[in-house]
């Protein structure tokens, strides 16, 4: 089952092509990673799928991204889309009020207002993100309080407490130390059972662990793309096995 | 002879930056000096808790113009606040960019213009408006408070515009991840993390419409006596010193230079919470 489909895609800041003709499917349920140096449109193909780009100024988008067969660029409702599919950040942003608030901004967003709902909702969002443990007796602490680790954890949650379908990951783990990235990891695991995730990440070791798929990028481009273990044992681009053997990046 | 250099510049600017240090520590002293001879023969809670000023049958009590301007500062607030916030949140976050260019030097002028000009906008332009929808000579605390509410925005805007930008773009595209419209992101999520720093801007322009004189006095009525109503003149503590100034002598100045210690005092309250809010600015609300 694809998730996405993007067919012929190009993107362009003002005058600067990010992405060229790009043709990928995601399936659903798996873990598609983005890799490539630095500059190479991975995090700029993340945002398209949600269209975060839209607040970019100057940002021009040609061809085609279907999203369960619909176009998201024709869409009527961005925030619609949004909810079914939700970001985690590079940097963790929870937001500077309650654990609680936090996980029920989305839920409440989208009418939640029952006290009891909202209560199950947040419950489950945090024990899926692995982070009810920590939090349970703080829930009503400010979420600023937590570790680096934790917020990232807590942000996590509360993408999940819209339930979208697809979690876009953008680097979760590049400001965290080794056991938060561990964790967040094995997270990441066990949400592909009800989630379809892409993440990118600047670390190859990170994209063999966790992902299904791996799509490498160059300038751009699609180089690659194809199930992990192929990507990283027998890339069948030159470039691919350059950059996965660590020759540049 | 680098050294030497060095030491001859730090105290030189040392004694420089002192001027201010200076001046605010005479004008302390002046107050404190010139205005405790009357509190002491006037008595501080006669003076402060007295409903008569009457300075012909030594009458010098001050409550009513403490009440006027305390009246007309928070009529200035009810009107200035929400115009100033609204505008400011309008400004960092849903202004167009060519409007913003237009927008924001009419801000920067508003703050630039004499209040004695604004003074006479009231006078023509307020007060008629006043007297002919509400009735009265127009001369009215309600008329002040406008007026106030108008002066009070440049200063109002300008810096809870500061606090709104200081909001990490992390939050609202955070907010917007979750399917959040724009309006739900901004108020919902940045507006409460630059909730100090607003405080700050409201607090900042109660001192702005407290000190104001030259305006007031041109529609406020001015009269001594507790405030009657809204639509009745007031006097404020700075106009009861510039009106009768020109022509005070022995006690009666010196119970001028008394209320003038006390306007000085709750400035002093001000700036000490706005400072105190102002250290929150940037943190977490």
């Amino acid at each position: 089952m694809n998730k996405f489909e993007i067919d012929n895609l190009n993107l362009y800041y003002g005058d600067f092509h990010a992405l060229h003709n790009i043709n990928m499917e995601i399936k659903g349920k798996e873990v598609t990673a983005f890799i490539g140096p630095s500059g190479c449109g991975k995090t700029t193909l993340l945002k398209t799928l949600n269209r975060m780009n839209d607040l970019v100024d100057g940002c021009k988008v040609t061809g085609k991204v279907l999203f369960d067969g619909e176009d998201i660029f024709q869409v009527q409702d961005v925030n619609l889309l949004r909810k079914r599919v939700g970001m985690v950040f590079q940097k963790p942003n929870p937001f500077p009020m309650s654990v609680y608030d936090n996980i029920a901004f989305g839920p409440r967003t989208h009418g939640i207002k029952q006290k009891s709902l909202l209560d199950e909702v947040v419950e489950e969002a945090l024990v899926k993100a692995a982070v009810w443990d920590e939090v349970k007796d703080r829930l009503h602490k400010s979420a600023l309080s937590f570790s680096g680790g934790q917020q990232q954890r807590l942000c996590i949650a509360r993408a999940l407490a819209v339930k979208p379908e697809v979690l876009l990951m953008d680097e979760p783990t590049s400001a965290l130390d080794p056991i938060s990235t561990m964790k967040i990891e094995k997270l990441v695991l066990n949400l592909k059972k009800e989630y379809t995730i892409v993440i990118v990440t600047h670390n190859m070791q990170q994209a063999a662990r966790v992902s299904d798929r791996t799509a490498f990028f160059f300038l751009g481009e699609l180089v690659e793309f194809d199930e992990t273990s192929k990507i990283f044992t027998a890339p069948s681009n030159k470039k691919t096995e350059d950059y996965v053997q660590g020759r540049f990046g | 002879m680098n050294l030497q250099k060095d030491k001859f510049f730090k105290n030189g600017f040392f004694c420089i930056a002192l001027v201010s240090v200076v001046a605010i520590v005479m004008i302390c002293s002046f107050l404190f000096v010139g205005g405790m001879p009357a509190l002491e023969k006037i008595g501080v809670m006669k003076f402060l808790l007295g409903t008569q000023w009457r300075p012909s049958s030594e009458l010098y009590g001050i409550l009513p113009m403490i009440l006027g301007s305390m009246y007309v500062t928070m009529g200035a607030l009810i009107f200035g606040v929400p115009i100033g916030i609204l505008t400011a949140i309008f400004m960092a976050r849903f202004c167009p960019r060519k409007l913003y260019r237009f927008f924001k030097p009419i801000v920067e002028l508003m703050a630039g213009i004499p209040s004695v000009i604004y003074g006479f906008f009231g006078l023509v332009v307020l007060v008629p408006l006043v007297r002919d929808n509400f009735g009265g000579t127009g001369n009215s605390l309600l008329t002040a408070a406008l007026l106030l509410g108008i002066m009070i925005l440049p200063t109002i805007v300008t810096v809870a515009e500061a606090a709104l930008r200081a909001v990490p773009e992390s939050y609202y595209e955070g907010a917007l991840a979750l399917g959040a419209d724009h309006v739900r992101s901004v108020f919902f999520t940045i507006v409460p993390a630059a909730k100090s720093g607003l405080v700050a801007a409201i607090i900042l322009g109660l001192g702005r419409a407290v000190g104001e004189t030259m305006a007031v006095i041109m529609v406020a009525g001015n009269q001594a006596r507790m405030p009657q109503g809204l639509l009745e003149g007031v006097r404020t503590m700075t106009t009861n010193i510039v009106i009768e100034m020109g022509y005070a002598t022995d006690l009666h100045y010196d119970a001028l230079i008394a209320t003038a210690l006390v306007l000085f005092l709750f400035i002093v309250l001000l700036n000490l919470s706005f400072a105190y809010f102002k250290g929150g600015m940037f943190g977490n609300g």
